[in-house]
C-alpha cells in the first residue's frame, strides 16, 4: 500500500545513553514524572551515593596518621588506583550488567562547569529527580567492616568524614550527611561522635551492616548512649559481600546480591531486638538502608514465632518483635513491586505510612526513582507524601520549605535529550 | 490504523540501515527504529517498567544457558550469535529487538509502532 501523503513533521535525533551521559539527559524521564506527578511534593532521598573512588585522592590526603597516608599516596598512583587502602574486589564488581547499565560509576562530563564534579553531578540528579534534599553515602567504602586492618578503617572514616563535612557538604545545602563510623573500633566512633555531633550538615550517623560484629555487643553501650544524646538517627547501611562463605556458593552477583543486602541487615535487627536494645535505648532512633521491605514481614513474622515460644530467651522485650519493628524507619530502595497484593500487605504491617522512607540509592544500577512511590495504586496522597518526604523531615528535623526548582524549569533548561 | 494517525518519513532506508538504531523524537513522541538481520522495527521510547528510556540503551547479544543436551550439563553462560536484545539503561530490563519481549516474562513488552519502506522512506505511522 502507498499513502497518498506523507506528513511533515518536527523531527530530532535521540542520542544513546551511556557512562559518560549527562545526569539530566539519562534522567529526563524522571523529571517529566516529576512535572506530572509530583512537581508539589517534599521530596528526600535518604540513600544516594557518591562515587568516592572518583575523587579517592581527595580523601587520602585527609588521612591523619602519616604512615597510612603515605601508603595510600602510593597505593593511589600504582596498583591499587582508585582502590587504594580500599578491599573491595573490582574483579568481582558486576554490578553494571557487564557495563548494560550505564550510570552504575558513571562519570559526569562537567567539562567547563564550575564547582566540584561531585556537587554538580549530585546538583543535576537531585534537579532532574526532582529532590529537596539528598543524603549522600560512600559507595566502595560500604565493605569496610570487612577490611582486615581496622586502623585503615579507623583512618579512612576519619578522612572521608572530613572531606563530606568540610569540602562537600558546605557546597550545597540540599546535601545531607550521616556520619560514617568506623565500627570495629568502638572508641573511634565515639570520638567522631564528639567531634561532628552538633556540625549542621550532619543529620544523623551510619555504620555500614556488611560486618560480622554483634551490634548488642557491651562495647557498643557508650556510643548508643552519646547518639542517643544527640536525637539525631543511627542508620545501618547494609551491602554485600561474596567472600562470606554462605553467600561464595551462590555463582552469579545477582544471586549473592539478592540475598546478601537483606541478610546483614535482618542479623542486625534480630540481635537488637532479642537483646532488648528499644528497652535499653528508648530514645535512639533505628533506620535501616537498602535492603528493600520484602524482608521486613518475613522477619516480624519469624521473630515473633519464635519469641512466643521462648520468652525465657528473650526476656527483655516487653513486646512482640514485630511491634518494636514498627517503630523503626526503614528506607524504600529496591522497592520490590513485582507482586502488588504482597507490598500492599507490607507496607501495612510496616506501618510504612509513617515509618518508611524514599531513597533513590542513584546512581547505583538498581536505583528507584520518587515515581517507584508516586505509582503505588494502592498508596493514599498523603501516604505518598509521607514517604517520599515529609517522614524524612520528621526523622531528622529537616525543615520542608522547598528548596528544588520546578520541573518546568528543569526541562526548560536542558529539553528532551531522551 | 486510527482516524488521526499519520504517516512520517524518517529518512531514506538504504542510509538509515547501516546504522542499525536511530532514536527519534517527533512532534514530543520518542521512538526507536531498529535495522537488523534484514528486518526494521519500530518500537516506543517508553520501558515498561518504570518509564525510562529504553530505545537509547545498549544493543547486546542475548545471553544463553548453555546445556549439554545428553548430559544436561551447563556450559555455561553464552553469547547468541543472531539474536539482539535492547537493555533498558535505567535498570537493565533486557527486551528482544525483533519481538520487543522482555527476555525472560513476556508480559513485559515494548510497545510497537507500525514502520515500513515505501518509495525507499522508512515511514512511521503515529
Ligand atoms: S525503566 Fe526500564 S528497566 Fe526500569
Amino acid at each position: 500500500m502507498t499513502s497518498n501523503k506523507l506528513e511533515a513533521a518536527r523531527i530530532r535525533e535521540l542520542e544513546a545513553i551511556h557512562g559518560q551521559s549527562d545526569t539530566r539527559d539519562v534522567l529526563a524521564r524522571a523529571t517529566s514524572q516529576a512535572q506530572a506527578a509530583y512537581d508539589d511534593y517534599f521530596v528526600v532521598d535518604i540513600d544516594a551515593h557518591v562515587s568516592e573512588d572518583h575523587f579517592w585522592g581527595e580523601v587520602i590526603e585527609l588521612i591523619d596518621n602519616d604512615y597510612l597516608r603515605d601508603l595510600g599516596m602510593t597505593q593511589l598512583k600504582g596498583f591499587g588506583g582508585n582502590n587504594a587502602l580500599l578491599n573491595i574486589a573490582p574483579g568481582l564488581s558486576h554490578q553494571s550488567v557487564g557495563g548494560r547499565i550505564g550510570h552504575q560509576g558513571r562519570r559526569e562530563p562537567v567539562e567547563g562547569v564550575e564547582g566540584h564534579p561531585f556537587v554538580i553531578a549530585a546538583q543535576r540528579g537531585m534537579d532532574a529527580m526532582g529532590l529537596d534534599y539528598q543524603i549522600v553515602f560512600p559507595s566502595a567504602m560500604l565493605l569496610l567492616g570487612m577490611h582486615p586492618q581496622d586502623e585503615v578503617e579507623v583512618a579512612l572514616a576519619g578522612a572521608f568524614n572530613r572531606w563530606m563535612v568540610e569540602r562537600i557538604l558546605p557546597m550545597d545545602r540540599r546535601l545531607k550527611g550521616l556520619l560514617y563510623l568506623p565500627y570495629n573500633t568502638p572508641e573511634a566512633c565515639e570520638a567522631l561522635v564528639e567531634k561532628y555531633a552538633g556540625a549542621d550538615d550532619i543529620i544523623g550517623f551510619t555504620v555500614c551492616s556488611t560486618r560480622n560484629n554483634a551490634i548488642h555487643s557491651d562495647v557498643y553501650m557508650r556510643l548508643y548512649a552519646m547518639i542517643e544524646e544527640t536525637g539525631k538517627p543511627l542508620a545501618f547501611h547494609s551491602g554485600y559481600h561474596w567472600g562470606d562463605p554462605s553467600f561464595a556458593q551462590l555463582n552469579r552477583f545477582l544471586s549473592m546480591h539478592a540475598l546478601s543486602f537483606t541478610h546483614y541487615n535482618q542479623i542486625h535487627v534480630t540481635n537488637w531486638l532479642i537483646n532488648a536494645m528499644p528497652e535499653r535505648f528508648p530514645k535512639l532512633k533505628m533506620l535501616w538502608v537498602e535492603s528493600g521491605l520484602a524482608w521486613i514481614p518475613f522477619l516480624m513474622q519469624r521473630l515473633d514465632h519464635e519469641v512466643l515460644m521462648r520468652p525465657s530467651e528473650a526476656p527483655g522485650m516487653k513486646r512482640l518483635p514485630s511491634e518494636y519493628m514498627q517503630e523503626m524507619w526503614y528506607t524504600s530502595q529496591p522497592l520490590e513491586r513485582t507482586n502488588m497484593e504482597l507490598l500492599e500487605a507490607t507496607m501495612k504491617v510496616m506501618k510504612a505510612e509513617t515509618q518508611l522512607l524514599y531513597s533513590s540509592d542513584w546512581p547505583h544500577w538498581d536505583w528507584d526513582p520518587p515515581s517507584t512511590i508516586t505509582s503505588l495504586p494502592f498508596l493514599s496522597d498523603q501516604a505518598k507524601r509521607n514517604i517520599l518526604g515529609l517522614n524524612a523531615a520528621r526523622l531528622f528535623n529537616l525543615d520542608t520549605t522547598p528548596l528544588k526548582p520546578k520541573a518546568d524549569q528543569v526541562l526548560a533548561g536542558r529539553p528532551g535529550r531522551s | 490504523m486510527s482516524a488521526d494517525s499519520r504517516d512520517i518519513a524518517i529518512g531514506a532506508y538504504d542510509e538509515l540501515k547501516e546504522r542499525e538504531r536511530i532514536v527519534l523524537d517527533i512532534d514530543g513522541v520518542s521512538i526507536g527504529v531498529y535495522f537488523i538481520a534484514g528486518e526494521i522495527r519500530a518500537w516506543h521510547n517508553v520501558c515498561p517498567h518504570l518509564g525510562g528510556p529504553v530505545c537509547q540503551g545498549k544493543i547486546v547479544p542475548r545471553t544463553l544457558q548453555g546445556v549439554d543436551e545428553a548430559t544436561r550439563k551447563s556450559r555455561g553462560l553464552q553469547l547468541s550469535q543472531d539474536e539482539k536484545m535492547l537493555v533498558c539503561p535505567w535498570h537493565g530490563f533486557e527486551f528482544d529487538i525483533l519481538n520487543g519481549r522482555h527476555a525472560i516474562d513476556d508480559r513485559h513488552r515494548l510497545k510497537a509502532v507500525p514502520v515500513r519502506v515505501e518509495a525507499g522512506q522508512v515511514v512511521v505511522t503515529l
